[in-house]
């Protein structure tokens, strides 16, 4: 089997492709999705290859983007509706919760939403308070809801494919930091299940536990720890929902420590629930007490000497991580 | 509408030319600190091209009169007389800066200037100017809002529910719409059932004001200085001004370099819609021997810019103290 390295961007974009080959309905709507390219170029010519029909530019309308997904996906289309960053998402939010994540159970099965929401998330880079935020906890609260926040390109494409074919409505965040970092992708097609998360290295004196771009220092911080004799476990949740924690349970019955690892605010956070999940499923191989890194809990100043302050590195994971293997 | 300089004293017209020159050469010194790397972050939206817009508009308030806009905001903030150096030094992430160096470009503001703001979540802000609009109402002064949005965020929901609500409770606010006729790079044909923006106040059951063109600050500023005359006694106005921008969406933007239609319309509006030749060419043709005061005008501009530069890269970076406090009031 041949295989190549490809960038997030691009596996998105290959999986979009084929899912658009593959089935009809699929069609892309959303700012700037066809004659600017795609603002991350997700969607770079794909009006090219599918013609107006399919590659729908909208106005600048997170409401009606996200309502008019919801209402084409429950008339039996596939929509796939580009938010241009998550921070838009709150104008979104009400056709997402109240309606993408309700009606199937509201209306006792009679319709389905198989709809995808993609939206660019994260901060770095001086982006600001309004234009820093990864809200993906947020919408995780909600049952009806699938929320998948995948870690490099090959779970990306594997996922997006995946979520696109589901007849549940995902929200399908992408890290903007993630977006030109390569991995090898092979040419044959291939899926990711819902659900499903993946332990991307082994180790047996701590369970860190993570998504998204959080898997990204979790994994470097265990290369640092590895130096001085500490091996990490790294579990990539990749689904914030369907939760698959039964990887973690196991890891942690074998290490007995676990660090989570997020991106995201601490309060009322990632964090918080895979730490009372645990806790609950496996508090008799408890030794040590479940430790969060997280951003810090301010909104993000522009200033990038104090942005980098709030920012969760691989260093802080590092420093969590020593406060409880001693 | 007339264009001449007749009724205009000859000091008022070379304040604007002032301040029209004095945001050109801010953004164009902008665009070179980010490529400097002196500016950094992801988001610098210039200007340039919009001048007479600013300008003109914001001349037409008073100083008990209120403005916001949205991101694309450093003009505004000049034309309302906010300082160069804490605006620069806001630019580059200083502690100086008119936010702290807290919000960057997109997110400049001054309280003592009634500048509420640049507004980075588009149209979010035309909500926040029914409000303060109200509370003018509330209070029964007679004090009115000016609130600037580009043509895209007039397909937004917060334009309307906040359009709405203005004509709704006949709150004293000038909406004007800069219509540069592109969001980043969706033509207003592509995005408005109704591209002629301005006739969307008919809708609302608000006053529909003129479709002026934006790069002539005295057509601009006449246009603003009626709907601000109405809206102090009466309600809500909407306004529409014709302009272009001249660097892209942002600094980012590399569509000029990749798409000649855009290339040839970008040209086209430089040579013979650029606002600050309009302006000139008016000054020159109304008053005899104005050369000299304006080429002085543009030297005094250049320094200003320059020692805002020295000024911000001299000021030091916000401090841990900074990124923690104003969360909460204390
Ligand atoms: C609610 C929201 N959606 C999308 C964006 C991303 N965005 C920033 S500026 C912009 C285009 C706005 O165009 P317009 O209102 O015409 O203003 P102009 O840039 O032309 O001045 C977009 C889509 C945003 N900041 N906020």
């Amino acid at each position: 089997m041949t295989e190549k390295n490809v960038p997030m961007r691009e596996a998105l974009r290959a999986a979009l492709i084929e899912e658009m080959e593959r089935d009809e309905t699929v069609f892309v709507m959303g700012e700037e999705v066809g004659s600017w390219q795609g603002t991350h170029r997700v969607t770079r010519g794909l009006l090219e290859m599918f013609g107006e029909r399919r590659v729908k530019d909208t106005p600048i309308s997170e409401l009606v983007i996200a309502g008019a997904a919801v209402g084409a996906a429950m008339a039996g289309l596939r929509p796939v509706a580009e938010i241009m960053t998550i921070n838009f998402a709150f104008l979104s939010i009400d056709a997402i919760i109240n309606h993408a994540a309700k009606v199937h159970y509201m209306f006792n099965g009679q319709f389905k939403v198989p709809l995808v929401i993609r939206a660019a998330s994260g901060w770095g880079n001086q982006a600001t308070a309004t234009h820093s935020h990864t809200p993906e906890p947020i919408f995780a609260h909600f049952p009806g809801l699938y929320v998948a926040c995948p870690s490099n390109a090959y779970d990306a494409k594997g996922m997006l494919k995946t979520a696109i074919r589901d007849d549940n409505p995902v929200l399908f965040t992408e890290s903007i930091a993630l977006y030109s970092k390569p991995s090898l992708i092979p040419d044959d097609e291939y899926l990711i299940p819902v659900g499903k998360s993946d332990v991307k290295r082994q180790g047996e004196h701590v369970t860190l536990v993570s998504y998204a771009r959080g898997v990204e220092w979790s994994l470097e911080a265990a290369a640092m720890l590895a130096k001085e004799g500490i091996e990490a476990e790294v579990v990539d949740l990749r689904w914030l929902r369907p939760l698959d924690l039964e990887p973690v349970f196991e890891s942690f019955k074998k290490t007995n420590r676990c660090v989570v690892v997020e991106e995201s605010l601490p309060h009322f956070s990632f964090g918080s629930e895979i730490a009372a999940q645990l806790q609950e499923a496996a508090f008799d191989y408890m030794d040590a007490p479940i430790k969060r890194v997280s951003a810090m809990d301010v909104p993000l100043p522009y200033a990038k000497e104090i942005e980098l302050m709030a920012l969760p590195n691989a260093q802080k994971v590092v420093d969590a991580v020593k406060e409880i293997v001693y | 509408m007339a264009t001449n300089t007749r009724s205009l004293d000859k000091v008022t017209l070379l304040d604007w030319y002032r301040q029209i020159v004095l945001i050109r050469q801010f953004e164009n010194r902008c665009d070179e600190l980010y490529h400097e790397k002196k500016i950094t972050g992801v988001y610098l939206h210039l200007y340039s091209g919009h001048e007479a817009v600013g300008v003109g508009a914001v001349a037409a308030l008073g100083e008990g009169d209120h403005v916001l806009t949205g991101y694309r905001d450093h003009g505004i903030a000049l034309a309302r007389g906010v300082d160069a150096k804490p605006l620069m030094a806001e630019m580059m992430g200083k502690r100086t800066g008119v936010s702290g160096g807290k919000g960057g470009s997109m997110h400049l503001a001054s309280r003592a200037h009634n500048f509420w703001g640049g507004y980075a979540i588009v149209a979010g802000h035309l909500s926040l100017a029914t409000g303060i609009a109200f509370k003018e109402r509330y209070m029964g002064t007679e004090n009115v809002v000016l609130c600037l949005m580009g043509d895209g965020a007039t397909n937004n929901g917060y334009f309307h529910e906040s359009l709405n609500l203005s004509a709704v409770w006949n709150l004293p606010v000038v909406w004007l719409i800069e219509n540069n006729f592109i969001g980043m790079g969706t033509r207003i044909e592509d995005s408005s059932g109704q591209p002629e923006l301005v006739k969307r106040a008919v809708a609302y059951g608000m006053k529909q004001g003129p479709r002026v063109d934006g790069q002539n600050v005295i057509e601009v500023h006449e246009a603003i200085s009626e709907a601000v005359a109405y809206a102090r006694k009466k309600g809500p106005v909407l306004v529409e001004a014709l302009t272009y921008r001249y660097k892209g969406h942002g600094v980012s933007d590399k569509q000029y370099d990749a798409r000649e239609d855009l290339k040839r319309e970008l040209d086209d509006w430089q040579a013979h819609k650029d606002p600050i030749n309009i302006l000139k060419n008016q000054l020159l043709a109304g008053f005899d021997g104005i050369e000299a005061e304006l080429a002085k005008i543009d030297t005094e501009v250049h320094e200003i810019v320059e020692e805002s530069v020295r000024y911000a890269e001299a000021s030091p970076v916000p401090t841990y103290e900074d990124l923690i406090r104003h969360i909460y009031v204390e």
